[in-house]
C-alpha cells in the first residue's frame, strides 16, 4: 500500500497547495457581494411564499376567484394601503429574486465574456424596466380615471 | 495528472433533479413575472383595456396555462424551502432526499387542491 495521497483544497495551485489568490471567495475587490446575494435569495424566497400564496389565495380561490377578476377589482384592492405594500413588496422582492437568480444562470452557461455581459445588460435593462413600471401604476393608479375627457365612473367613485 | 475534468460534475439522482426542477420552475416564473407586470400596468391605460387582457386569462386554455403555472411556482416554493433547510439546519444535508419526498407530497396535495378549485370555477359553467 502506497502513503495515502495527499488531497488539496480545490483549485489549490499544485506547486504551493494554496488556493491560487483568483479562486479566493474573500476579501476580493468585490468584497461580500455574492455570500450577500446567496443570502438573500434564502431570506427573499422565505417572504416571497408568504406574499405569492396570500396573492394566489385571495386572487384566484377566494369567492368566483378568477372571474371576478377586473378593473373594479384592482381599483378595490389599491384603494386599500395594505394591499398596495403587498404588492409593492412582492415587486420589488420577486423582481430582485428572479434578477439574481437569472443572473447566476447566465453565469454558469454564457462562457464568453462578451456574451455574458450582453445577456447581462439586457437582463438588467428589462428588470429596471419592469420595476420602475410596476412602482409607479401601484402609486399612481386612478380608480376613477378620466380619458380623452369621458369619465370612467364606477359607483365607488365620488359623485362629479 | 488530467488536464481536463474527467467525466461530469452531474451527479444524477434527488439532488440534481430537484435542482434541475428549480432552475427550470425558476427562469419560468420569471418569464411570467415580466409579462404580468406589463398586462397589470394596463389598468393605468383604461379600464377597457385591463379588462380585454384579463378576459383572455379568462379562456380555458388559459386556465390550463395558469394551472401549470402555480404548479411551478408551488414545486419552486417548496423546494426553495428545502434548500433553505439544506444550508441551515445542522441535519438538513444528511435528510436532503426524505426532505424532497416530503416536498413532493406536500406539492401533490397543495397542486391537487389548487388545481380542482381554480379549474371548477374557470372552466365550470357560470
Ligand atoms: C415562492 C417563494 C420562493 C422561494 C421559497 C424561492 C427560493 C429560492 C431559493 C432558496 C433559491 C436559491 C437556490 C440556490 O441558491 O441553489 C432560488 C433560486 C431562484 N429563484 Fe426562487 N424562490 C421563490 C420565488 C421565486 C420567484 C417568484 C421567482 C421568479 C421571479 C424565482 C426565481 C428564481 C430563479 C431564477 C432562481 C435561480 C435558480 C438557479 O440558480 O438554479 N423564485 N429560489
Amino acid at each position: 500500500m502506497s502513503a495515502a495521497p495527499e488531497i488539496r483544497a480545490p483549485r489549490s495551485t499544485s506547486q504551493t497547495g494554496r488556493v491560487a489568490p483568483q479562486y479566493l471567495r474573500s476579501g476580493g475587490a468585490r468584497g461580500q457581494f455574492e455570500m450577500l446575494a446567496w443570502l438573500f435569495m434564502r431570506l427573499s424566497g422565505i417572504v416571497l411564499v408568504v406574499l405569492i400564496f396570500g396573492h394566489l389565495f385571495v386572487n384566484l380561490l377566494v369567492g368566483e376567484g378568477i372571474h371576478a377578476i377586473d378593473f373594479g377589482f384592482v381599483a378595490g384592492k389599491w384603494a386599500d394601503p395594505f394591499w398596495q405594500f403587498w404588492d409593492l413588496a412582492m415587486l420589488w422582492l420577486a423582481m430582485l429574486h428572479g434578477t439574481n437568480g437569472v443572473r447566476t444562470i447566465i453565469n454558469d452557461y454564457a462562457e464568453r465574456d462578451s456574451v455574458r455581459f450582453w445577456l447581462k445588460v439586457v437582463l438588467y435593462a428589462a428588470t429596471a424596466l419592469i420595476v420602475i413600471l410596476g412602482t409607479l401604476v401601484i402609486f399612481t393608479f386612478d380608480p376613477c380615471p378620466v380619458i380623452d375627457g369621458v369619465r370612467h365612473v364606477a359607483d365607488y367613485c365620488p359623485a362629479p | 495528472m488530467p488536464t481536463k475534468p474527467a467525466g461530469t460534475l452531474y451527479r444524477g439522482r434527488e439532488g440534481m433533479w430537484s435542482w434541475v426542477g428549480h432552475r427550470v420552475t425558476g427562469v419560468v416564473i420569471f418569464f411570467f413575472l415580466l409579462v404580468h407586470v406589463l398586462d397589470t400596468s394596463l389598468v393605468r391605460v383604461s379600464p377597457e383595456a385591463y379588462t380585454a387582457v384579463i378576459g383572455a386569462y379568462k379562456n380555458p386554455l388559459m386556465a390550463l396555462g395558469e394551472t401549470g403555472l402555480v404548479a411551478a411556482i408551488l414545486f419552486h416554493a417548496f423546494n426553495g424551502l428545502r434548500v433553505i433547510l439544506v444550508d441551515f439546519w445542522k441535519s438538513g444535508p444528511k435528510y436532503q432526499r426524505q426532505l424532497l419526498w416530503a416536498v413532493l407530497v406536500i406539492w401533490l396535495v397543495a397542486f391537487a387542491g389548487f388545481a380542482i378549485r381554480h379549474l371548477s370555477l374557470a372552466l365550470g359553467g357560470h
